[in-house]
C-alpha cells in the first residue's frame, strides 16, 4: 500500500524533470505563428521542421562552436587529468622530500584566491590569453580538490608495488604509467568525466575572455542566441512599421529553441549514461578530500 | 647478465619534483600571481599604468563599497540564498533518498534516478531556455496557466518579490538528483539485518525510517551542511546570472557578490570591484577555517585540514 503512494509520488516527481525538456523540444518543432499567437505549448499545435531547416541551412556558426567546444573539452580534459595525476602521484610517495610543502602550496588555493578581477587582468593584460583558444585550456588546467582525490586514491594502493618496481630498476615515470595509471581506472574515469562535463558546459570563460565569434563555445553561443534575438525583436518593435529588419521574418522563437537542441541535445543524451562515474566522483569527493 | 643499477634516492627526488612540476607552475601562475593582484583593491587602477604603476589610494575603494547601498544588498542576498539553498536543498534530497530507499523495483529505481539526475548535466544557459519558456511575460507557460485559472498574468521579469522562490526552485531542481544519490549511498551502507531485527520487534516502516534510516544519513547531512556553510559567501554565478537574465529591476532579490563583481569588471570599475572580491575571499577564508575547526571537534576524520 505505502509503496503505491511512493511510486505515484515519483512518477509525478519525474514529470517535473521531463516536462521542461519536452517543452524545449516541442517549441523547436512548432510553427512560429502558433507560438506567437498562443504561446509556448507542451505539444506543438502543428508539427513542423522549419526551424531545423533554417538552423541546418546556416550551420557554420554551430559547427564552429562544436569544434571549439570539442577542443576545449577533450584536449582540456586530457591535459588536466595528466597533469593532476602526475602531481598527485608524486605527492602520494611517502619518501618524497617536498611532499608536505607542495601539498600545502596546492591546497591553499582551495581556501583563498585573488578573485576575478586580478585573474582577468593577469590573463588579458600580462599573459595575453584573451581571445585565444588557450584561454579555454590553460587557466583551468588543474583543480586542487581533484589532485587531493587522486593522491588519496594513490596512497591507498599497495606500497610494495612501487618498491618492487624500483628494485627492477623502473623510473618514476614508468611506474606511474605502467603500474599506477592502470590501477586507478575507476578514479581516473570519474574525475575525467566530471572534468569533461564541466568543460563541455562552460560558458563563463567565453563570456569573460572571448570577443571573437569564431571562438565561441556552444554554451556561450546559446546564451547569445537567447539574449540577442530578443534584442532584435526589441529593435523591430521600436522601429516604424515600414522599416523591415533583415531578421524580422525569421521565426526567432522556434529557431532559438531548435539551436538549443542541435547544440546541446546530442551530448545531453550521452551524459546520463555515464552518471555512475559522476555519482562516484561526487561520493569520493564528499567523503574525504 | 648485467645487474640493473637502482636509481639513487637523490635522482628519485628530482624525478618526483619533475612530475609535480607542471601542476606547481600552473598553480603559481594562475592562482598565486592573482593573489599578488589583490593589491588592486588598494589602488586606483589605470590600464595603461598597469598593476604596479597605478596609484595607491589606501582604503578608499573599501570605503566607497561599504558606504554604497550595494554592499548590504549583495552580502545579504549571497548569504541569505546560501542558507536557503542549504536548508531546502538538503531537506528535499534527504526526503527523496528516504523515499527511494522504499523502492524495490529495479527498473523503477533506475528510471526515477535517471530523470532526477538529468539536470545535473545541463548548463545554466540551457536551463535558462527552460525558465524563459515558463516565465516569458506573454508566451510563457506559467502565465498561460494563470490566465486559464482566471488570474492576472504576472510580469515575472519585473517583479523582484517572486525571485527568491524561482531561484530556490531552480537550485533544488538542478541539485536534487545528485544530492539524493549522495544520501541514498549512505542508506545503502546500512546493515540490512538492522531492518530485519526491527521488523521482528514489530517496528513498522515508518518506525524503521525514524530510528534506522534517518540516523544513518545524519552524519552525511552534517558534513554537507557544514561544508556548504563554509562556502556560504560564494554564490553560483550561473544561477544568478543566467536565470534572472541580468535584469536590473530584479537586482534587489537577484544580485549577489559574484554577479556584482562581474558587472564591475564589465563596467571597468576595477578598484571597487577588486575590493569587493578581496572582501569576499577574506571572509570566505575565515568561514572555511572556522567551519573546519568545528568539524575537527565533531568528526576529526572528516576535517579538510
Amino acid at each position: 500500500m505505502h509503496r503505491g503512494i511512493i511510486h505515484a509520488f515519483f512518477i509525478l516527481f519525474s514529470l517535473v524533470f521531463i516536462i521542461p525538456m519536452l517543452i524545449v523540444i516541442s517549441i523547436s518543432f512548432s510553427n512560429e505563428q502558433d507560438i506567437v499567437r498562443d504561446g509556448y505549448r507542451l505539444f506543438p499545435e502543428n508539427f513542423e521542421w522549419t526551424a531545423y531547416q533554417i538552423v541546418f541551412a546556416n550551420p557554420e556558426q554551430i559547427l564552429n562552436a562544436y569544434v571549439v567546444t570539442t577542443i576545449q573539452a577533450v584536449l582540456g580534459t586530457l591535459l588536466s587529468v595528466l597533469i593532476m595525476s602526475l602531481c598527485a602521484y608524486a605527492l602520494s610517495r611517502q619518501n618524497f622530500k617536498w611532499r608536505k610543502p607542495i601539498t600545502l602550496f596546492i591546497f591553499f588555493t582551495m581556501l583563498f584566491g585573488g578573485g576575478l578581477i586580478p585573474t582577468y587582468i593577469l590573463i588579458t593584460q600580462y599573459l595575453h590569453l584573451g581571445n585565444t583558444i588557450w584561454v579555454y585550456i590553460l587557466p583551468s588546467l588543474a583543480n586542487a580538490f581533484y589532485i587531493i582525490i587522486f593522491r588519496t586514491f594513490f596512497q591507498g594502493l599497495p606500497h610494495d608495488l612501487v618498491e618492487s618496481a624500483k628494485m627492477d630498476g623502473a623510473g618514476e615515470l614508468r611506474i606511474y604509467f605502467t603500474i599506477m595509471l592502470p590501477l586507478s581506472k575507476p578514479v581516473l574515469a570519474s574525475l575525467a568525466f566530471m572534468t569533461l562535463v564541466n568543460k563541455w558546459n562552460d560558458w563563463f570563460t567565453a563570456l569573460v575572455y572571448v570577443r571573437d565569434n569564431k571562438l565561441y563555445t556552444l554554451q556561450y553561443l546559446l546564451q547569445r542566441i537567447l539574449k540577442e534575438s530578443e534584442f532584435i525583436k526589441q529593435m523591430s518593435r521600436d522601429m516604424p512599421e515600414n522599416i523591415n529588419l533583415g531578421s524580422f521574418d525569421l521565426p526567432t522563437e522556434t529557431v532559438r529553441f531548435a539551436m538549443a537542441i542541435v547544440a546541446a541535445g546530442p551530448v545531453m543524451v550521452i551524459f546520463p549514461w555515464f552518471q555512475k562515474y559522476f555519482a562516484r566522483g561526487l561520493t569520493i569527493g564528499a567523503v574525504k578530500g | 647478465m648485467k645487474k640493473l643499477r637502482r636509481p639513487s634516492i637523490r635522482m628519485d627526488q628530482y624525478a618526483l619534483l619533475l612530475l609535480a612540476g607542471p601542476a606547481i607552475v600552473y598553480f603559481f601562475v594562475f592562482h598565486y600571481l592573482p593573489m599578488v593582484g589583490v593589491v588592486l583593491a588598494f589602488k586606483d587602477y589605470r590600464y595603461h599604468l598597469g598593476i604596479l604603476g597605478s596609484e595607491w589610494v589606501g582604503l578608499s575603494n573599501f570605503d566607497f563599497f561599504f558606504r554604497s547601498a550595494d554592499a548590504w544588498r549583495i552580502t545579504r542576498n549571497t548569504v541569505g540564498y546560501s542558507f536557503l539553498f542549504i536548508v531546502v536543498g538538503n531537506l528535499t534530497a534527504m526526503v527523496v533518498a528516504l523515499l527511494l530507499n522504499e523502492i524495490r523495483n529495479k527498473f523503477a529505481m533506475k528510471y526515477y534516478q535517471t530523470t532526477m539526475i538529468f539536470p545535473t548535466f545541463l548548463s545554466w544557459v540551457l536551463i535558462s531556455f527552460i525558465t524563459y519558456s515558463f516565465l516569458h511575460p506573454t508566451l510563457g507557460l506559467l502565465n498561460q496557466f494563470l490566465v486559464f485559472l482566471h488570474f492576472e498574468p504576472v510580469s515575472w521579469f519585473s517583479e523582484p518579490k517572486y525571485w527568491p522562490f524561482i531561484l530556490t526552485i531552480m537550485d533544488v531542481w538542478k541539485g536534487v538528483g545528485m544530492g539524493s544519490i549522495l544520501y541514498f549511498a549512505s542508506l545503502m551502507g546500512v546493515d540490512a539485518s538492522l531492518y530485519e531485527a526491527a521488523r521482528i520487534d514489530g517496528a513498522n516502516r515508518w518506525k524503521q525510517t525514524l530510528h534506522i534510516s534517518i540516523p544513518a544519513i545524519v552524519p552525511v547531512a552534517t558534513i554537507l551542511t557544514i561544508l556548504a556553510i563554509g562556502n556560504a559567501f560564494r554564490a553560483d554565478f550561473g544561477l544568478f546570472y543566467q536565470i534572472p537574465r541580468d535584469v536590473g529591476v530584479l537586482y534587489p532579490t537577484t544580485d549577489v557578490i559574484d554577479t556584482y563583481i562581474f558587472r564591475g569588471l564589465r563596467n571597468g570599475d576595477v578598484g571597487i570591484t577588486a575590493a569587493t572580491g578581496l572582501f569576499q575571499s577574506a571572509v570566505g577564508l575565515i568561514m572555511i577555517v572556522a567551519v573546519n575547526s568545528i568539524i575537527r571537534k565533531l568528526k576529526p576524520e572528516n576535517a579538510l585540514f
